[in-house]
This record gives structure tokens, sequence and C-alpha cells, in this order.
């Protein structure tokens, strides 16, 4: 294993092990969506048909995102590790991607969860449905993990988090829901593979830049 | 020489973190950094250490991030990883040889080896003090910048400290600030004291 891959390895480990030991990310993320969808099962009228529900489980999953995006860099606040971290000789960016392999595991643990849910209250997933869901995922974490840290050192992070990442959730909503509910759903997933390429590159290059002076 | 400080300033805002400071460590000397609260030790400190950027002055540290080990007013460490887990994720950043043997030798040293396996949030301030400590020497630094390294340490941990402080103070460059002028005082050869 290169040295970078071998950095990046080590980081997510130790937020897989964290997690393991904390639980109180990927558990309110499972209960978070689980809740919300059977919110949503009992507001959506019978006769509204499938499309509103795909509509409804974007939000779900783009919230239960920012859910675990907002405990993403926690511990590193605490204790000043993220300092350790960022004084460390490795690449800062293998910081970030490290970071947003452990958010994508928890996102996708949690919708390994969410989506049969989804399935069993409103309607089956298409194949596309499901494409749009692994690709949106991609950039969620991506462009989350960076945000995150932006947010993390600020008083007010409960609040600027949703305020950098919504915005920026946009087009991954835009796509997702294309994806679910349009005859032409291999557009919006090409769309979602632009997106993800673009910002996934724009974070990873960005990273250092915000967690140094 | 291996740090060079010319006017070297730190404003937050309209706060001034750090007057004005000039000073030089050559390499293999002792810097003592003195000065009642709020003078800017820590803020000169994490400057060195390159965790913050100068506002004003020229600051030259001539080596690089992993020749650096940084004891600061917090551990740098996880609270829900045991020590172990913790310095073996920063020995495999830090890619120091002969990983496992380095922290058991550390942990035995500084009176940790026992609770190796416990997490540090099971730990007192001391020992999390201790572990940080082992932290800082992992990679063997050729430059080590402590910020008040006594603090919560019993008299057991300070004179492991000591005694380590004075076989490197022989062949590494030491920054450190303290109100404990009495333990540093004699491998100083350098002192700055921020007003």
């Amino acid at each position: 294993m290169s040295g970078y891959a071998a950095d990046v390895a080590a980081l997510a480990r130790k937020d897989l092990r964290l997690e393991l030991r904390a639980r109180d990310t990927l558990p309110a993320m499972l209960l978070f969506v689980l809740a919300t969808l059977v919110v949503f099962h009992f507001a959506l009228p019978a006769r509204a048909g499938d499309d509103p529900a795909y509509g409804l489980l974007w939000v779900a999953l783009v919230f239960t995102a920012l859910l675990g995006l907002g405990r993403a860099w926690v511990p590193e606040r605490e204790d000043g590790a993220l300092d350790g971290l960022v004084l460390a000789p490795c690449d800062r960016s293998a910081i970030w991607l490290g970071k947003t392999l452990a958010t994508l595991a928890f996102l996708v643990a949690a919708e390994v969860v969410a989506l049969p849910a989804f399935a069993l209250f409103f309607a089956p997933l298409r194949g596309s449905a499901l494409a749009g869901v692994a690709l949106a995922d991609i950039g969620i974490c991506a462009v989350g993990s960076l945000v995150a840290a932006m947010a993390v050192s600020s008083r007010t992070r409960e609040l600027i988090l949703p305020l950098l990442f919504l915005p920026l959730a946009i087009p991954l909503i835009v796509g997702g829901v294309g994806s679910s509910v349009s005859q032409h759903g291999s557009k919006y997933l090409l769309f979602l593979v632009l997106y993800d390429g673009v910002f996934t590159i724009l974070s990873w290059a960005s990273f250092e830049y915000v967690v140094t002076e | 020489m291996l740090i060079r400080a010319r006017e070297v300033e730190k404003r937050y805002g309209p706060v001034r973190a750090l007057r004005a400071v000039s000073f030089e460590v050559a390499e293999r000397g002792c810097l003592l950094v003195t000065g009642p609260n709020g003078s800017g030790k820590t803020t000169l400190l994490r400057l060195v250490c390159g965790l913050a950027a100068p506002t004003r002055g020229m600051l030259e540290v001539g080596v690089d991030r992993s020749q650096l080990g940084f004891v600061g007013h917090e551990p740098l460490v996880y609270r829900d990883l045991t020590a172990l887990e913790n310095l073996d994720l920063y020995g495999r950043l830090y890619r120091v040889p002969e990983r496992r043997e380095r922290i058991g030798m550390l942990l035995e040293r500084f009176g940790l080896w026992d609770v190796r396996n416990q997490r540090v949030s099971a730990y007192s301030r001391g020992m999390t003090q201790r572990l940080a400590i082992c932290r800082s020497l992992l990679h063997d630094p050729r430059l080590l910048i402590l910020d008040e390294p006594y603090t919560a340490l019993d008299d057991e941990g300070a004179a492991v400290l000591d005694r380590e402080l004075d076989a490197l103070a022989r062949e590494r460059t030491l920054v450190v600030a303290t109100h404990d002028v009495g333990r540093i005082g004699p491998l100083a050869e350098t002192r700055l004291a921020l007003a």
C-alpha cells in the first residue's frame, strides 16, 4: 500500500473504531431516517403516487447525512486532536479523505436500513434510483466533510454547517430526484458523476487551506 | 540557526496575541520562554510549530513537520482510543520505524504500560499529559516544542520528564514555555521573557 493510501486507511480505521466505541453517530442516523420515513408515510396522502415519495426520500437522506456530518469532526475538536493530525507529516488531504470514507461508511450503513424501509412504506426502488443514491452519497460526503471541517472550529457550528452544506447539496438533490423519477434518469446520473468529480477534486485540493492559517 | 524570528507578531483581529519578538535558536540549543498569563507564550509556540501564521515579521524554522514534536495545552489525542491505539495511529502517520517497539519503550518509560489498553477518557489529567509527551517523542523529533510540559505531572512524572529533557537537550533542539523556570533553567542557553 502506498504511503498516502496507508495514511487514509489508518485515519478512516480510527474513525470507524471511535464510532464502534462511542456509538453516537450511526444509531442517531438510523433512528432519524427511520422516524422521518414513518412520519412521511403518514403525512403523504395515499393517492399521492410514487413521485412525491421519492422526493421525501431525498429529504430524509440529506438530513440524515447532515446529522452524521455534524458529528464527523467532533473527536478531532476534543483535546486538540486535529492539531495533532495537522502537525503529522502526512498529506493533509489524507485527513479529509479518511473522514470522507468513514462518513460514507456511516451513511451507507444508514441507507442499508432506510432504503428497504422506503420500499416497504412507499414504492420499490428502481435501479436508477439506487445508482443515484450511491453517486449522491459520494458528493454528500466529499463536500460535507470539507464544510463540516470549516464549521467545527466555530462557536456556532450547528448553525453554520447546514447553512454551508445545504446550498451545496441542492444539485445533488436535483440529480438524485431526477434519477429516481425521470424517464431520462441516465442524464441525471451523468450529472451526479460530474458533480462528484468536480466537487471531490475541489474538496481534496482545498482541505489544506481549511485546517491551516 | 534552526529557528530565526524577526519582529514576529500575531494578531487575531484587533487583539494582539503576541507583541513583536525577535530571537534565534541554534541547532541543539534550548530556548526558555517565560512570561505572565496572556503574554503570548502559547501563541509563539503555535507559530513556531506552523499551527498559526504570523501577522507580521519573519519566522524561519529549519525543520519540516516530520522532525517536529509538540506538547501543547491540549494532549492532541483521542479520548475514546487507548494509549496504544493513539500512539499506533501517530506512529503510522509519522512512519516510525520499529513502531511497536518504540511505543512500548515510551509507554514503559513514562509509566503507562500497565494502562496501555485503557481508553484515554479513563486517564487522570497527569496520565494524559504523560501520553501527550510520549506522542511528541514518538518519532524522535529534531525540534521539540513544549508548552507547560509539567502541567498536571506528579513528582514521578516530572522526574521522568526531567531526565528525558536532560538527555534530549544534548542532541535535540528544545523550545519550552513554562512558569517552572527552576526545572528548565539549567538547560536553557537562551531565555525569552514575554511581557
